[in-house]
C-alpha cells in the first residue's frame, strides 16, 4: 500500500534522514520506534510532504506521493495526527471535526454523509459527543488527542500517521486509544504507522516494527521479534530506564 | 447650539467615521490572522474603492450602483495581485520583510493612481441626496446612515463567514496553525489569497461610502490605512468585535477632540491612542485571556 524507497530529507544543511526504506501492506500496523531525534517525525512528515523529501520516491497504491503539495496528500487518502495533538484550540470540538473532512465537504460530499462520519467518531470516542459545544482548548491532553485523531478519521483515510499518541497521556487514556485503533484496523481495515517513544507499547499492538537511529533504519521486523531482540530491550524496552526508576 | 447638543453632534459624526475605521481595521486583521503579516497596502486598497468609483462615475459616466460594482471588483482584483506577485513569491520571509514588503506595495499603487488620475481632490456625491437629517439640534447626512448600514452588513457577514461556513473556519484553523490546517487537506496558500480578496474588497467598500463625506484623491490611503491600522490595534487584531469596538472609540475621541480641543489635533489623538495603546497594552484593550490548556 505505502512504499518508501531510499528517502533523504533535510533540513537546511542537516541530513535528518539518510536512505530510509520502509513499506507497509494494506491493514497493517506497523510501528517506527527510535530516540528523540532518531527521524521518526520526519518520516511522518515526508509522506504527508510538510517536509518534502529531496530524493527517493514514495509510492502509494502504486501513484508518485513524493512530489505533492500536503492537501494532496491527504486528498489520496494518507492522514496524519500530528506530535502534540495541534488541535485547533480557539474552535469548537464540532467544528475541529467537521473541518477534518474539509476536503470532502469541498467535494460536494452531502451533509448527510459527512454528518453520518461526525457520529462515526463520537461512537469511537463518546466524550467528545459530550464536549462537542466546548471550545478545543478548554480539552483534557487525553480528549485533545482523541479529537486530533478523530479530525484525521473525518477524512476517511485508507492509512492513518500517528506521531506519538500517548505522549504525556495516563496509562489508562493510552491503553483506550490504542484499543480504538486496533479496532478501527479489524473493522475499517484502517493501515496504520504508528510513531511512538513508548515502544513496549508500540510493539504490543503493531504486527511489524522498525527502528531509527541518527535518520537510519538499523532494525526491521516483527514487532514479536522485536521485542525479543536483545538490542532493542537494552536500547528502548528501558532496562536502564528501569534501573533508574528504581533508585 | 449648547454643549450637550455639540457633544451629541461630535459623538454622531465621531460614530460614523469610527465605522469606516472599524472597516478598514477589520481588513487588517483578516490578514495578520490569516499570515502574521500587518499589511500596509490596506490603506490604498481603501483609496482605490474611492478613486475608482469617482473614475467610472465622472470619466465613464457609469451610473453609481454599477460604479460601485466595479470598484469593489477592480479592487480586489489589486488585492489579488498584490499577494500574488509580492507576497506569495517570498512567502518564507520573515513577517518584518514581509511587513516592508507591503510598503513597497502600497507606495508603489499609490504613485500609479497619482498618475492615472493626477493629484486632484475628488468627490462623490451622497447616495441618497445632501439632506441633513435633524435629530434634536444634531444633524445628520443620508450618506452617515449608508456608513453605518454597510458597515453592520459588512461585520455581520464576517462574523457569518467565519463562524458558519466551512471556508471561515478552514481560515481560522490557519490563522491558529498552518501547519495542522496542511495536514487536513486545507491549501493554506489558497486560504492566504483569501484573506487578500476578502480585505481588500472590504477596503474598498470602506472607500467609497467615505468619499462622499471627506472627499478622495490618490493619497488618502496614509491617513485612512494608519487609522484602520490603529482602530485593529486597539481590538487586539482580533477579526471580531475587537477591532469595530476599537474603530468606533478612536472615531468619537477623534472628533472630540477635534471638536473640543482644536480640529488641528484631530490626527495626532490618533496617534496618540495608538502609541498609548503600543507602549502600555499592546495586545489590545479587548483582548480576554482565553482559557487554554496544553
Amino acid at each position: 500500500m505505502l512504499k518508501i524507497k531510499n528517502i533523504n530529507t533535510y533540513y537546511g544543511q542537516v541530513h535528518a534522514l539518510k536512505n530510509v526504506s520502509i513499506h507497509l501492506a494494506r491493514g497493517e500496523i506497523v510501528t517506527l520506534i527510535g530516540a528523540n531525534g532518531a527521524g521518526k517525525t520526519t518520516v511522518l512528515n515526508s509522506i504527508s510532504a510538510v517536509t518534502p523529501v529531496r530524493n527517493g520516491e514514495i509510492l502509494f497504491n502504486t501513484s508518485p506521493a513524493h512530489s505533492l503539495s500536503p492537501d494532496r496528500v491527504v486528498g489520496m487518502g494518507i492522514s496524519q495526527v500530528p506530535e502534540g495533538r495541534q488541535v485547533f484550540k480557539p474552535l469548537t470540538v464540532e467544528d475541529n471535526l467537521e473541518l477534518g473532512a474539509y476536503l470532502r465537504i469541498r467535494k460536494r460530499e452531502g451533509r448527510g454523509v459527512i454528518r453520518q462520519s461526525l457520529e462515526e467518531v463520537y461512537t469511537l470516542f463518546p466524550r467528545l459527543k459530550e464536549r462537542r459545544k466546548q471550545l478545543a482548548g478548554t480539552l483534557s491532553g487525553g480528549e485533545q488527542q482523541m479529537l486530533a485523531i478523530g479530525r484525521a478519521l473525518m477524512a476517511q483515510p485508507l492509512l492513518l500517521l500517528l506521531d506519538e499518541p500517548s505522549m504525556g497521556l495516563a496509562p489508562l487514556v493510552v491503553q483506550e486509544i490504542f484499543t480504538v485503533l486496533k479496532n478501527l484496523r479489524s473493522e475499517k481495515g484502517t493501515t496504520i504507522l504508528l510513531v511512538e517513544q513508548n515502544a513496549k507499547a508500540a510493539l504490543k499492538m503493531a504486527d511489524r516494527g522498525y527502528v531509527l537511529e541518527t535518520g537510519k533504519v538499523i532494525l526491521e521486523g516483527l514487532a514479536s521479534e522485536l521485542l525479543e531482540n536483545k538490542e532493542v530491550q537494552r536500547a528502548y524496552l528501558g532496562k536502564e530506564k528501569k534501573e533508574i526508576w528504581e533508585r | 447650539m449648547n454643549l450637550s447638543d455639540q457633544l451629541i453632534q461630535f459623538l454622531l459624526s465621531g460614530f460614523a467615521t469610527g465605522s469606516i475605521y472599524a472597516l478598514i481595521g477589520l481588513g487588517f486583521s483578516i490578514i495578520y490572522n490569516a499570515t502574521g503579516i500587518i499589511n500596509f497596502a490596506q490603506g490604498e486598497f481603501v483609496m482605490l474603492g474611492g478613486m475608482v468609483t469617482v473614475f467610472f462615475l465622472t470619466s465613464l459616466h457609469i451610473p453609481l450602483p454599477a460604479a460601485i460594482l466595479g470598484a469593489v471588483a477592480i479592487t480586489t482584483f489589486v488585492g489579488l495581485l498584490f499577494e500574488r506577485l509580492a507576497i506569495r513569491p517570498i512567502r518564507k520571509a520573515t513577517p518584518i520583510n514581509l511587513v516592508i514588503i507591503t510598503i513597497g506595495g502600497s507606495i508603489l499603487i499609490r504613485g500609479l493612481a497619482m498618475l492615472i488620475w493626477g493629484k486632484d481632490t475628488h468627490a462623490i456625491p451622497g447616495f441618497s441626496g445632501e439632506e441633513p437629517i435633524m435629530i434634536g439640534n444634531a444633524s445628520l447626512l443620508p450618506q452617515h446612515l449608508w456608513i453605518f448600514g454597510m458597515t453592520t452588513l459588512a461585520i455581520i457577514a464576517s462574523k457569518v463567514f467565519f463562524n458558519y461556513t466551512i471556508s471561515g473556519k478552514a481560515m481560522r484553523a490557519c490563522a491558529f496553525n498552518p501547519r495542522a490546517a496542511s495536514l487536513i487537506g486545507i491549501d493554506v496558500k489558497r486560504m492566504v489569497l483569501f484573506s487578500f480578496v476578502i480585505s481588500s474588497a472590504m477596503g474598498s467598500v470602506a472607500g467609497f461610502i467615505i468619499a462622499p463625506l471627506t472627499m478622495t484623491s490618490y493619497d488618502v490611503g496614509i491617513m485612512l490605512g494608519l487609522k484602520g491600522f490603529c482602530a485593529a490595534i486597539i481590538g487586539g487584531m482580533s477579526s471580531g468585535l475587537g477591532t469595530v469596538l476599537g474603530g468606533i472609540i478612536l472615531g468619537v475621541l477623534e472628533s472630540l477632540g477635534a471638536g473640543l480641543i482644536s480640529s488641528g489635533y484631530k490626527d495626532a489623538v490618533a496617534f496618540i491612542i495608538l502609541l498609548l495603546i503600543l507602549f502600555i497594552r499592546p495586545q489590545g484593550i479587548f483582548k480576554r485571556a482565553e482559557s487554554e490548556r496544553v
